[in-house]
């Protein structure tokens, strides 16, 4: 038997117009946990892909055990030993949780019929390794994309695979879980599986992981100890450059923070829906970064969805710029200069099949009218605009959205949203999937914009984004606003510590 | 190796099909590609192709913007049987009881003859498209009842007979020739110019790209995802309003329990040789251009060649399936799985 469990070497991958792998190694030991890491579009998900079978290679080999493997599909992978949750989490949301924790492997009766019983009891069994309990009859796709990702997590570890590949499983999750998918990684490293584990945290990396690979535009880059590497070593390898940018971006922010009294660019006014979210009172002025803290299902998501007219509220209302404004469609909220990049990039934002250039002037063309068609060359210049300022790998504007690697879709979108150049801009999880280089330029990027007069609303499950970001957080627990920081209390400690309080009323 | 793939333009696989009926005809049909003038008319087979298009063309166009919306319209049929017998109707003035001798016949002016018979049409698309975007029904279903309901509609306008007529003005719709070519295929150009007018100098193109790739995120991106789909459907009752009036003008009669009979199949089949996707997203309508024309030119192929009748409809199944093989996903990742490992194999 090899020493090592899988052994890819050499591996290359084209596209049209993209050379997205070349001359790729990896090795990974027995009972290992291995980082992969790159930046967005550095080939990560492609080399997972060319592992289980979803690509066939272009060239070099794979070694599983030492033998040569060819699989033809995820499927063909499931069976030699090798068990996956991709970036872009592929269970059906229109079947039950328990469904889709059972596909491919149901129970049945006796008889040959299907046990729903048991299939139902199998799921809540699997569900409370993770410390969840929900109604498992239910639809997969009612269901946060926190659970959804936990489910296909689940899913996986469950097949007792010697290989389980996460492909970044961690992006939606919050701290909590993100502990209990780490209790379930160590106990099966323990029983000797290995798992290549992908992410854009740094912090889960060194807490987690044995070795680190690491690839840069589709190149190898090398092979590191964990225990070897500084965060710094890691961030200057991702890069391929020696950067001070963290230290770099703490006094930018903190410089910004300070500002005196301004325009009120959107307040509430008891705004609420009965049974959604309790009424609301919140303001974003100008040059305000304003951040929602919370836990997850505490309402943060639901709060932008009726800003931007997604929901239709039964309680109170909303002022823009001082004047009471109604607002029943995104399309109102457009006009009244609102934008929302939505949380789930998958259902709510992009159009798989158009072209990156579409997909950035959707929502400005919308804003424009029927009757004022954007020009090709216009539309051309937006695009390019943005491909250059959030630096989005794509071989060109026409390329379809869907052929991006998933940080690259996820700048698109937020390109979308900045294009329509807003008053407020309200953001949930702009930066998931995003690599920290790209991260920071973001944050940078809406600090820039706040500080032209844009009101930003700032949704984020990593706190210390929040933080950096802020000069208002709005505290929520349970669909209420709860609470309120400003400037000098915005730590994270404070933060935390707001969440988790017992409200006193 | 450095070169990374191209791929082929997707309108290839429907061309090489259409060249290559064609070139089947150059080689084992005499004639086929010759065109004289009569009277100042073309003709030949070619002009015969375009004339016989024209309808299946006009609706086509149409199919493709439903089709791209994730939706389908199997009413088509009907519609046209409607707008055909109204026609027919107006041209004998209303009056129903036209059979019985020596009625005084007085027939509508054409521009109602012509008018009238797209309103309706349009307000049939209308209900379609409500039944889809606002009672949300499946497409499928929700043009059901027009198709089952429409046709009996068109046999009560009609009284159950076929309405025969002769009307000079409206003959000319679907019999007449401008500058020597079948007035029908220069309507079917017009509407082609019409829906890409509509689609490129407006954002409609991008909206039902949109809807059709991505509902809920279209919504989000702002845009009315209920009226384009509405839209879309009244497109749709208003192209087979016009290819009504064509059949109508060209057999000089109203059939209504067979007009249009199945070609809403043939819409959606050109459609989908034409590479757009039943599950809606990108649209290719240059395609469907292509795949109405590959449908017509068999059956004439066909009929030329004197193949029983029976056999049409069995060897246009079989090509129609060909083309479809070649253009379909699997394929195209079988082929490039194979010529991975078959490189891989020559390089080992
Ligand atoms: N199906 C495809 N067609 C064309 N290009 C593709 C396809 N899949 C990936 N690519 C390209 O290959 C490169 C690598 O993409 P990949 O998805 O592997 O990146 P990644 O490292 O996973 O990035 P991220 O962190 O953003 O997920 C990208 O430039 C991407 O645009
Ligand atoms: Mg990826």
């Amino acid at each position: 038997m090899s020493d090592n469990l899988l052994e890819a070497i050499g591996v290359s991958k084209s596209f049209p117009g993209v050379k997205a792998l070349s001359n790729v190694n990896l090795q990974l030991g027995r009972g290992e946990i291995h980082g992969l890491m790159g930046e967005n579009g550095a080939g990560k998900s492609t080399l997972i892909k060319a592992i289980t079978g979803v690509y066939p290679r272009d060239n070099g080999q794979i070694l599983l055990d030492g033998v040569e493997i060819h699989p033809t599909s995820p499927l063909d992978a499931e069976a030699l030993g090798i068990s996956t949750v991709f970036q872009e989490v592929n269970l059906l949301n229109n079947l039950s949780v328990a469904e889709n924790l059972a596909i491919g492997r149901q129970p049945t009766k006796k008889t040959g019929t299907l046990d729903w019983k048991k299939m139902n009891e199998d799921a809540r069994r699997i569900l409370q390794k993770f410390e969840i309990d929900i109604d498992v009859t239910e639809l997969l796709g009612n269901y946060s994309i926190a659970i959804q990702q936990m489910v296909a997590i689940a899913r996986a570890l469950e097949l007792d695979s010697k290989l389980l590949i996460l492909d970044e499983p961690t992006s939606s999750l919050n701290l909590d879980e993100v502990e209990k998918l780490f209790k379930q990684m160590r106990r099966l490293k323990e029983e000797g599986h290995s798992i290549i584990f992908v992410t854009h945290f740094l912090d889960q990396v060194f807490e987690i992981t044995d070795k680190i690979t690491v690839l840069r535009n589709g190149e190898y880059v090398g092979l590191f100890n964990t225990a070897d590497m500084t965060k710094m070593d890691l961030v200057s390898k991702l890069m391929g450059k020696e950067i001070d940018e963290l230290h770099e971006f703490e006094k930018l922010s903190k410089e910004q923070k300070h500002k005196e009294h301004q325009e009120v660019l959107l307040e509430t006014e008891k705004l609420g829906k009965n049974g959604y979210m309790a009424p609301i009172d919140i303001d974003i002025a100008k040059g305000d970064i304003v951040g929602l803290g919370g836990l997850l299902g505490s309402g943060r998501t639901e709060i932008a969805k009726m800003l931007f007219g997604l929901v239709h509220t039964d309680n109170g209302g909303l002022k823009i710029k001082g004047i009471h404004s109604k607002i029943r469609s995104p399309k109102q909220a457009l006009m009244n200069q609102l934008a929302l990049c939505p949380e789930d990039r998958k259902e709510e934002s992009i159009i798989p099949d158009l072209s990156v250039k579409e997909n950035i002037i959707l929502a400005l063309q919308v804003k424009q009218g029927w009757f004022k068609p954007l020009s090709a060359k216009k539309k051309e210049e937006i695009a390019q605009k943005y491909i250059d300022l959030l630096n989005i790998k794509t071989p060109s504007s026409e390329q379809a959205i869907k052929n991006l690697s998933g940080g690259n879709q996820q700048k698109v979108i937020v390109a979308r949203w900045l294009a329509t150049n807003p008053n407020v801009l309200i953001v949930d999880e702009p930066t998931r999937g995003i690599d920290v280089g790209a991260k920071t330029e973001i944050q940078k990027l809406l600090l820039k914009l706040s500080g032209e007069g844009m009101g930003v609303l700032f949704i984020s499950s990593e706190i210390e984004e929040v933080v950096r970001c802020s000069n208002k957080v709005y505290i929520l627990q349970d669909r209420k606003v709860v609470n309120e920081l400003h400037d000098d209390q915005i730590n994270e400690q404070q933060i935390m510590h707001a969440i988790a309080a017992k409200g006193d009323s | 190796m450095d070169k990374t793939k191209k791929p082929l333009p997707s309108i290839v696989w429907p061309l090489a099909a259409l060249g290559l009926i064609l070139l089947f005809n150059l080689i084992f049909t005499d004639g086929f590609f010759s065109i004289t003038i009569k009277n100042g008319h073309l003709f030949g087979s070619l002009i015969d192709i375009l004339k016989r298009c024209s309808p299946t063309m006009i609706m086509a166009v149409a199919m493709t913007y439903v089709i791209a919306t994730s939706g389908i319209d199997i009413s088509i049929g009907s519609i046209l049987a409607i707008s055909g017998s109204v026609a027919a109707l107006l041209v004998w003035g209303g009056n129903t009881s036209y059979l019985s001798a020596g009625a005084d016949v007085q027939p509508a002016a054409l521009f109602f003859i012509i008018v009238v018979p797209l309103l309706v049409s349009m307000v049939l698309g209308a209900f379609n498209g409500l039944m889809v975007s606002v009672v949300g029904l499946q497409p499928f279903i929700a043009t059901l009842i027009l198709m089952v309901a429409g046709r009996g509609m068109a046999q009560l306008l009609t009284g159950g007979k076929v309405l025969n007529f002769s009307h000079k003005g409206f003959e000319f719709v679907g019999r007449g020739y401008l500058l020597g070519i079948p007035f029908p295929f220069i309507i079917a150009v017009l509407v082609i110019a019409l829906a890409a007018l509509l689609t490129k100098l407006t954002p409609m193109g991008l909206y039902i790209q949109a809807v059709g790739g991505n509902k809920t995120a279209s919504h989000y991106s702002g845009i009315n995802t209920r009226m384009v789909i509405f839209l879309v459907y009244i497109f749709s009752g208003f192209c087979a309003g016009i290819a009504g009036l064509i059949l109508t003008s060209d057999i000089t009669g109203a059939d209504a329990g067979f007009m249009g009979l199945y070609m809403e199949l043939d819409a959606i089949l050109a459609v989908v040789i034409g590479g757009t996707a039943m599950s809606g997203g990108k649209y290719n309508l240059k395609g469907t251009i292509v795949g109405v024309l590959i449908i017509q030119s068999l059956t004439t192929t066909i009929l030329t060649r004197g193949v029983p009748p029976e056999y049409t409809l069995l060897v246009k199944a079989v090509v129609v399936l060909a083309v479809l093989i070649i253009q379909s996903k699997r394929t195209s990742d079988f082929i490039e799985k194979t010529t991975a490992k078959v490189s891989k194999a020559g390089a080992a």
